[in-house]
């Protein structure tokens, strides 16, 4: 770790992260975390920066964590969601950027439906990019929220075997966790019907089952995803019914594999992916994962805020 | 030439006049509380309260405090600093605080500390204690505990040496590039 020294200007994806950088910022994760249990959880470090969120995707959880992130740290926060702005009279993602540009900003988080949006925004503003979700392609705090959440239940992450199971073709966060965790040396499966399963998946370095209970056998992980209704274009699976009796996590399953814990992103789809008393058993660790998800915010938002802007 | 202000038997006697003095005036320790400053503060904080377990058999409660994301320097440095870890597994109310660090030089981490204890709570009396006072203050701050008083250049560089960090205890300083 001696000469170790964080160069990354942005957060587009981890597939630009090594894994010095992602340990790097799990190490920092720590040091806010912390600052989340004291009397005032909030510091003075970027009370002269000026963050804007500029969401075209609906959100809750991720918008409200930043916000929380970038408030308990002093920064000035200016929200934009495409519902109610200029988008709507059609001005283009590359005008609105260049308009908030224009306002002297220091960091954009951006939310967007295409993949790529955030990696096209650092052409167009001298200003730190997060992304906070582009598309199907990545979603990296998300992912680093998940690790760090494993890194604090067992110690590690190297060596670790991780079950995802659910819709993996369009799922961001998926992508995020296989290149973030296989980064660190963990042993990913994913699980799913065989319509949300990408072709040439395995070449992310992952093993491939269609079978729930080969999935959790093993593992010491599971990440149940969401079902995503918003991302199907046609039907990939018969019904929501039938999905929970092949792939939703059930108290059965906890009873048989009793060692291993459970993730989900949130929001739960109660009875799809997780049986509802999965979803409240103590061996889940999401409502762990949503405290975790502002300290892994505030301390990507503090990395990325260094050096002069002009 | 590097130029020696303490040997290790000085360094322990400081140690040990400092846990005289904390203590002093207290009949009953348990209003006092010791806070370190990463990093070498905090090995001087252990040491003091090491040696007050020694001669009055108590254990003061002993916190430790990084300033980093307090600090009033960010627009002029390049790259972030890292943060080290802070730990005060106590409530600060009504206590008083004796912030323990090596060097105190411009007085700015001081303010810093100052400012972040604030958020943990409202300790009855705060105090300072350094290893070496160099002088060259750039805010209104003055210890309360001083190891010794030097006065040098600001091209000069001190360092309190550590055996837990260096392998022996000891005030240097040395001429700067």
């Amino acid at each position: 770790m001696g000469d170790y020294v964080f160069n990354q200007r942005h957060l587009l994806g981890l597939a630009d992260y090594s894994a010095a950088d992602i340990r790097h910022v799990l190490e920092q994760t720590r040091t806010f975390r912390e600052i989340l249990e004291r009397p005032v959880p909030k510091v003075p470090t970027l009370r002269d920066k000026t963050i804007v969120n500029l969401f075209y995707e609906n959100s809750t959880r991720t918008r409200i964590s930043f916000e929380l992130a970038q408030r308990r740290m002093g920064a000035d926060v200016v929200n934009f969601s495409a519902a109610t702005s200029s988008t709507k009279k059609g001005e283009s993602l590359k005008d609105t950027i260049r308009n908030i540009g224009s306002m002297k900003i220091d960091m954009v988080v951006v939310r967007h439906e295409s993949p790529g949006a955030a990696h096209f925004l650092t052409k167009c503003v001298p200003a730190a990019i997060i992304n906070a979700g582009d598309g199907a392609h990545e979603h990296p705090t998300q992912a680093l929220l998940d690790m760090y959440s494993l890194l604090v239940h067992f110690g590690r992450i190297e060596g670790l075997r991780v079950s995802i199971i659910g819709d993996i073709t369009h799922s961001r966060v998926v992508r995020s966790n296989i290149i973030g965790l296989t980064k660190l040396g963990a042993k990913v499966t994913v699980c799913g019907p065989k319509t949300m399963m990408p072709p040439f998946v395995e070449e992310l370095g992952v093993r491939v089952t269609y079978d729930l209970d080969e999935a959790l056998r093993d593992c010491d992980a599971a990440m149940a995803l969401r079902i995503q209704m918003e991302r199907q274009d046609g039907a990939l699976f018969p019904s929501l019914r039938e999905y929970h009796e092949r792939f939703g996590i059930r108290m059965r399953h906890l009873e048989q594999y009793p060692d291993f814990v459970i993730l989900h992103p949130g929001p739960i789809n109660r009875g799809v992916e997780l049986q509802s008393e999965v979803a409240d058993h103590p061996r889940a660790l999401i409502l762990d994962q949503v405290t975790n998800g502002l300290a892994v915010r505030m301390a990507v938002l503090y990395l990325l805020s260094g050096g002069s802007r002009v | 030439m590097p130029s020696r202000l303490l040997h290790a038997d000085d360094f322990d006697r400081t140690i040990r006049r400092f846990a005289q003095q904390f203590t002093e005036p207290y009949d009953d320790l348990s209003p006092l509380a010791i806070i370190g400053m990463q990093t070498r503060g905090v090995y001087i904080a252990k040491r003091i309260r090491d040696r007050i377990r020694e001669f009055r058999g108590v254990e003061v409660p002993l916190g430790v405090l990084d300033i980093t994301f307090y600090r009033d320097d960010f627009r002029s440095l390049d790259k972030v600093p890292t943060a080290k870890i802070t730990e005060i597994p106590f409530d600060l109310d009504g206590l008083d605080i004796i912030l323990v660090d090596d060097v105190l030089y411009t007085g700015r981490t001081v303010r810093a500390a100052m400012e972040a204890l604030m958020s943990f709570g409202r300790p009855h009396r705060l105090r300072f204690c350094c290893m070496v006072d160099r002088g060259h203050r750039e805010l209104p701050i003055s210890a309360d505990f001083v190891g010794i008083t030097v006065p040098t250049y600001t091209t000069e560089r001190v360092q309190v040496r550590l055996a837990e960090l260096d392998g022996e205890d000891g005030v240097v300083v040395t001429e700067g590039a």
